[in-house]
């Protein structure tokens, strides 16, 4: 169908314009027939399609328990969870889920078309891994329109500004959720939206406080919507309130074993990131005696890394391998400090329970002049060694 | 202080029609083609600073007009008195005075405003387009070719202000020039002011999306590659 297709797209044919179109379908779903035409470094099976692909499919166990987590949040909030099947929690979860997911791949796909035919060059696959990041790492109820809005900013000013997939200086997900929490803070922070309501009365005592939000206000002692008490299991398992992808550590570290035997995410930079955070919450927690009134400070450094978004962060975030530090001393820089920072937003600054968006932006600025001290220290150290032989 | 190279004109033999097609040029260069803000990215920080609301913006833009406008007449018509070592200093000096001036006046007469634009009055001392003007053409030219000159360059500005303020408002607020714009019946469906609008770095974007338009439309800024 694609080869009779073709002939309309090639030069000359009526609708030549649209030829990115075609050849990003043609590619997308065949083995492409062209290759590289100038010399590249290393010659492999793998192209860039192939790469996200394999992203995609890591995301798939945080995706899937994120649609579980949503649905059964929803029925223990209003109390029918021992009443409803998992068929029910899973429809529930969908019904939440694939909207946000539709749009922000309808949206963001569509101005990379755009952009494509306006600027006639190829379509890139980067908003693959983004148009599915930007979904889990929103709250389940978060109204489309924002999304879209906020898909739009990230792939507008994220990414085609800079030049397009591969050029961006922020990670393309995290610039659309950072919009969406400075633009519509209401609806992406406290204490409300985690948990999709549905409309239904919660049941008496419950609290939609996110454990990163209850450890600003109570220190370690927390407890779930329905107050039973939480604590390292619960957050590794992941049936927490919390962003859609964000909550289960374990459906996260699957697909971190999925990036780190493909060799595609850098494991240097998630062991590095964890590294980071828990010696951070190890120091912070030194010093809890000293400030009693900050009961952040006495959050143990193992709960730090299994709330919130610090593991998702730590694996698909960090990890991009655009906006990431390219040198091998420079990711592990990179990754402490993401870790450390986000450890010390998340305790010392109350206004910000959650660190791991800004660090990461943070970070991705600061990536380039990572690498270009490290260059520059390796090309001293080897010139001094050239420089006592000549002596 | 300005890249500008806008040399000194040649003395003219006849006398020239006040509003001639050259003078004109000083006016209408600044808003397009030559615009302090989008082409000479000069004012910034002012720019990002007030332009949350249309309101302060317009009396920002009155502001620098005042100081602009006065400030190159003065200069232009001492320019042979100034030693040129010193010129920059006197130059202040002129422009110091004038926006205290303009800083009373917003005081007595516009309290709200005054306070709203808060140091933003006292720092068009160091708006670049003020200085920029003064020692690029002011030092330069006669009297009335700098007035029509302070006129367009603070019109450019203006425009730009009023323009990206317009933006912020609309989407931050819901109001231009303090009216409501965004119906209620749009907000019962469910629509939420844009918060990041009404932060400092959106100006910014906004007014790169601004560069980036008026750069694909008007050819004569594409530079070569």
């Amino acid at each position: 169908m694609m080869e009779k297709l073709e002939p309309h797209f090639k030069e000359g044919g009526k609708l030549h314009k649209f030829w990115p179109v075609y050849d990003g379908f043609a590619t997308f779903l065949f083995v492409p027939g062209h290759t590289t035409q100038k010399g590249a470094h290393i010659r492999d099976g793998i192209d860039l399609k192939r790469t996200m692909i394999t992203v995609v499919l890591a995301m798939i166990p945080a995706l899937l328990f994120g649609i579980y987590n949503v649905g059964y949040q929803h029925f223990q909030a209003i109390g029918q969870l021992d009443s409803v099947s998992t068929g029910d929690i899973i429809t529930y979860g969908l019904m939440k889920v694939l909207p946000l997911i539709i749009v922000s791949y309808a949206v963001g796909l569509g101005v990379e078309f755009g952009f494509s035919i306006a600027k006639s060059h190829s379509i890139n696959e980067g908003f693959l891994v983004s148009g599915l990041l930007i979904p889990l790492t929103c709250p389940p109820d978060m109204p489309l329109w924002m999304v879209a809005i906020a898909t739009v900013f990230a792939v507008v000013i994220g990414k085609e500004v800079f030049g397009g997939t591969g050029m961006n200086v922020l990670n393309v997900a995290l610039t659309a959720r950072a919009f969406l929490f400075f633009a519509y803070p209401a609806y992406i922070s406290g204490d409300k939206v985690w948990i999709s309501l549905g409309g239904e009365n919660a049941v008496d005592g419950f609290t939609g406080a996110t454990a990163l939000a209850q450890f600003t206000s109570q220190g370690p002692n927390i407890t779930n919507p329905v107050g039973q008490p939480m604590g390292f299991m619960e957050g590794f398992i992941g049936l927490v309130p919390g962003s859609i992808g964000e909550t289960s550590t374990l459906a996260i570290l699957i697909g971190a074993l999925i990036l780190g035997l493909s060799g595609i995410g850098s494991l240097r930079i998630m062991v590095s990131v964890f590294a980071g955070g828990y010696i951070m919450a190890t120091l912070l927690n030194l010093l809890s005696s000293s400030f009693p009134d900050n009961p952040y400070l006495t959050v143990p450094a193992h709960l730090h890394l299994v709330f919130g978004g610090f593991a998702f962060g730590a694996v698909f975030m960090a990890t991009d391998p655009v906006t990431a530090a390219q040198t091998a001393i420079g990711k592990v820089i990179y990754g402490f400090l993401i870790g450390a920072f986000t450890i010390i937003i998340r305790v010392l600054n109350p206004a910000y329970p959650e660190g791991m968006m800004l660090s990461i932006l943070f970070m991705n600025v600061a990536a380039p002049l990572i690498d270009y001290y490290v260059v520059q220290a390796n090309i001293k150290r080897r010139l001094k060694r050239v420089t006592v032989k000549a002596a | 202080m300005s890249t500008e190279t806008t040399t000194a004109k040649v003395a003219k033999k006849e006398k020239e029609a006040l509003f001639s097609a050259k003078r004109m040029k000083l006016i209408t260069d600044p808003l397009n083609d030559n615009n302090p803000v989008t082409v000479q990215v000069l004012g910034i920080c002012s720019a990002l600073a007030i332009t949350v609301q249309v309101k302060p913006s317009l009396f920002m833009f009155g502001g620098v007009l005042f100081v602009v406008t006065l400030g190159n007449v003065i200069v232009s018509l001492i320019r042979n008195l100034i030693p040129s070592r010193v010129r920059i200093i006197a130059q202040l000096v002129i422009v110091a005075a004038l926006v205290i001036i303009v800083d009373l006046l917003l005081k007595a007469y516009a309290y709200d405003m005054s306070k709203q634009l808060s140091v933003f009055v006292g720092l068009i001392i160091t708006n670049c387009i003020v200085m920029g003007r003064l020692e690029a053409f002011a030092m330069g030219n006669k009297w009335w070719p700098s007035l029509l000159d302070g006129v367009g360059n603070a019109l450019g500005y203006g425009i730009l202000l009023v323009l990206v303020a317009s933006v912020r408002e609309i989407f931050g607020s819901g109001t231009w020039l303090g009216f409501q714009v965004i119906p209620q019946a749009v907000y019962d469906m469910g629509y939420v002011n844009n918060g990041l609008m009404i932060l400092p770095p959106m100006a910014l974007i906004v007014v790169g999306l601004i560069i980036w338009i008026q750069r694909a439309k008007n050819t004569k800024l594409i530079e070569a590659n």
